[in-house]
């Protein structure tokens, strides 16, 4: 793989360092952002509802005369907040059960129909379980998303332990009667950290999205929340009557932070 | 041997959704009583729940419960006042139009566009596919269907904005093409994120082939970039295709979750959302089931077709 991929591209990590630069850039400016701006995003303002975009308000206005842009970097910095811990979550999760996995044929077995289980239920369905089981809210999103999206990331990383296992170092550490505990976390873990970095970051696009599709459907943030899925739900309420930037703006907005982190991840994986 | 494997799978399934309903805080006699709640008094509602079990330990209620599921008995849902199967069933009929559309759609399409930009590759069509695959790859679903309908039906007000049929009319009285006029925007919007998926494998495939032997000594023999593509490049391709269409039937299915709720299309998926809104647990547990059992038995074809389309896979020489 690391073949093709220096024919390709002369500088990979010149580009990923360029490209982390950027997120890291942007993210800033979306949180401090939501720390100036304050609660602009719901200031009502009652003689300019539903206005379009101008130069007043940029990308208009909300049936209560809300700034549709700040409604919308509030609702993409929730985004990033609920991606950001549901991700690291299902990482721990994933790293966890993938440990748990290589121990014994029969926690392997176990952890394995579990995968089945999870894999087998649409990706929404379960999250609407979860989200309903525990009653909606910002915490159930992050629990809901965290525990659904482990499964792909738990099968890279067993792969990648069992043949660790296999190292001459690792065998040589074993012979020599240090404990598994010592061999997991002195010369597994250490290993297996970049893995769990890129998994972590390819599970956020997702992390976002699904977020985002719960939120819409009612089981998620509540709807006096600016969250992305909020906005697009009210939209739909006046889209009949060509009220179009209040379905364009919070979406499109979305669509470029997920290809934003899209992009960061893939030039990560190449560069290491 | 699937077969037990897929019955393992479900009762998985079952029981992990039996048990996050048991978790939930909603009360399910409050859940049954809906508004008249305040109405009723303490002693009505231990009646109730005496009578419905719910006093019982959860095990002793799951083995109930899956008695009854084993019989073919899935429960009451409360939201439309009808057997839990026959709102799967009716709901189902109308979504699996909207499915089997949507799937058949984004399986041909993202496979023809997957074996033309991987046989171009580097060309101006190729480059225009991939960007495309990329980007819808990271849309949101329900927005590409308020974008649809903003464009479709409220400005050019080619489509219908909503429903399956006219409102104020009789399903019965809905004539084919009606039917289809209401189908046509939301088919087309579900297939279009399918698209992406397929297309990107069978790209990577056809390169792979494309830097083969196989595709070298055609071109020493004088064929064209499209003669191999076609003569070779099609089977190649077209295994991790099938695959990925009965695997990414999970996903259609929660893509339809969201299209139907934006079009408002009365199918499974808009079932599913109004049991969750509305706390109906039967309705919910059935639903999951059922996608389930829908979603594996897919798998359990992928797999199967594997081996008749390579052969060489059920030999186990591969």
């Amino acid at each position: 793989m690391r073949l093709t991929l220096t024919n390709r591209n002369t500088q990979p990590r010149l580009r990923a360092a360029f490209s982390l630069g950027v997120a890291v850039l942007l993210v800033a400016g979306l949180i401090a952002s939501q720390w100036l701006l304050g609660d602009a995003a719901q200031q009502m303002q009652f003689d300019a509802r539903l206005a379009p975009p101008s130069v007043d308000h940029w990308l208009g206005t909300d049936a209560l005369g809300r700034e549709l842009w700040a409604r919308t970097l509030a609702g993409l910095a929730l985004s990033f907040w609920v991606g950001c811990l549901a991700a690291l979550l299902s990482t721990l999760i994933a790293l966890s059960l993938a440990t748990l996995a290589t121990l014994s044929a029969r926690l392997d077995a176990l952890v394995s129909l579990l995968i089945d289980t999870l894999l087998s239920v649409p990706h929404l369905i379960l999250l609407m379980l979860i989200a309903f089981a525990l009653g909606g809210g910002t915490q159930a999103v992050i629990i809901a998303v965290a525990v659904t999206h482990w499964p792909s990331l738990a099968r890279v990383l067993r792969a990648e332990l069992l043949q660790l296992r296999q190292a001459p170092y690792v065998r040589i550490s074993r012979a020599l009667g240090k404990s598994r505990w010592f061999v997991l976390h002195g010369h597994l873990l250490p290993h297996l950290l970049p893995h769990c970095l890129v998994g972590a970051l390819l599970l956020f696009p997702h992390a976002i999205l699904h977020e985002a599709a719960l939120t819409f459907l009612g089981f998620g943030l509540s709807p006096s929340q600016p969250a992305i899925g909020v906005l697009l739900a009210d939209a739909m309420r006046y889209l009949s009557g060509g009220y179009w930037w209040l379905g364009v703006f919070p979406g499109l907005g979305l669509l470029l932070m997920v290809l934003g982190f899209e992009r960061l991840s893939s030039r990560l994986r190449s560069a290491l | 041997m699937r077969l037990s494997r897929l019955s393992l799978v479900l009762l998985c399934v079952a029981l992990v959704a039996f048990g996050l309903m048991m978790v939930s805080p909603i009360d399910p006699v409050d859940a049954y009583l809906g508004p008249q709640m305040a109405q009723v008094s303490p002693e009505q509602r231990e009646l109730i729940a005496q009578r419905w079990g719910f006093d019982e330990p959860p095990a002793v209620q799951f083995g109930h419960w899956l008695r009854q599921l084993v019989s073919g008995d899935l429960g009451w849902s409360h939201v439309y006042n009808q057997p839990v199967s026959e709102v799967i069933g009716q709901r189902f009929q109308r979504s699996i139009a909207l499915l089997s559309g949507a799937w058949l759609l984004s399986a041909l399409l993202g496979f023809s566009l997957g074996v033309v930009a991987g046989a171009k590759e580097g060309s101006r069509l190729d480059k225009v596919i991939s960007t495309y695959a990329y980007l819808t790859a990271s849309t949101p679903a329900f927005w590409l269907a308020i974008l649809a309908v903003l464009l479709f039906s409220v400005t050019l007000g080619w489509t219908p904005t909503c429903c399956a049929g006219p409102t104020g009319t009789l399903s019965q009285n809905v004539t084919l093409a009606t039917r289809l006029h209401h189908l046509v925007l939301p088919i087309a919007t579900l297939a279009l994120l399918g698209i992406a998926n397929i297309t990107l494998h069978t790209r990577a495939r056809m390169l792979e082939l494309m830097r083969s032997d196989v595709a070298i000594h055609a071109f020493a023999q004088g064929a064209s970039r499209l003669d191999v593509a076609w003569r070779h490049g099609l089977r190649h391709a077209s295994l991790p295709a099938i695959t990925l269409a009965f695997a990414s039937l999970g996903e259609l299915f929660g893509g339809s979750i969201l299209i139907e709720q934006v079009f408002a299309y009365p199918g499974l998926g808009q079932a599913t959302v109004a049991a969750g809104l509305r706390s109906d647990v039967p309705l919910l547990l059935g639903i999951a089931l059922f996608t389930a059992l829908f979603v594996s038995v897919g798998n359990m074809i992928a797999d199967t077709l594997y081996g008749v389309i390579d052969p060489r896979i059920k030999q186990g020489n591969l």
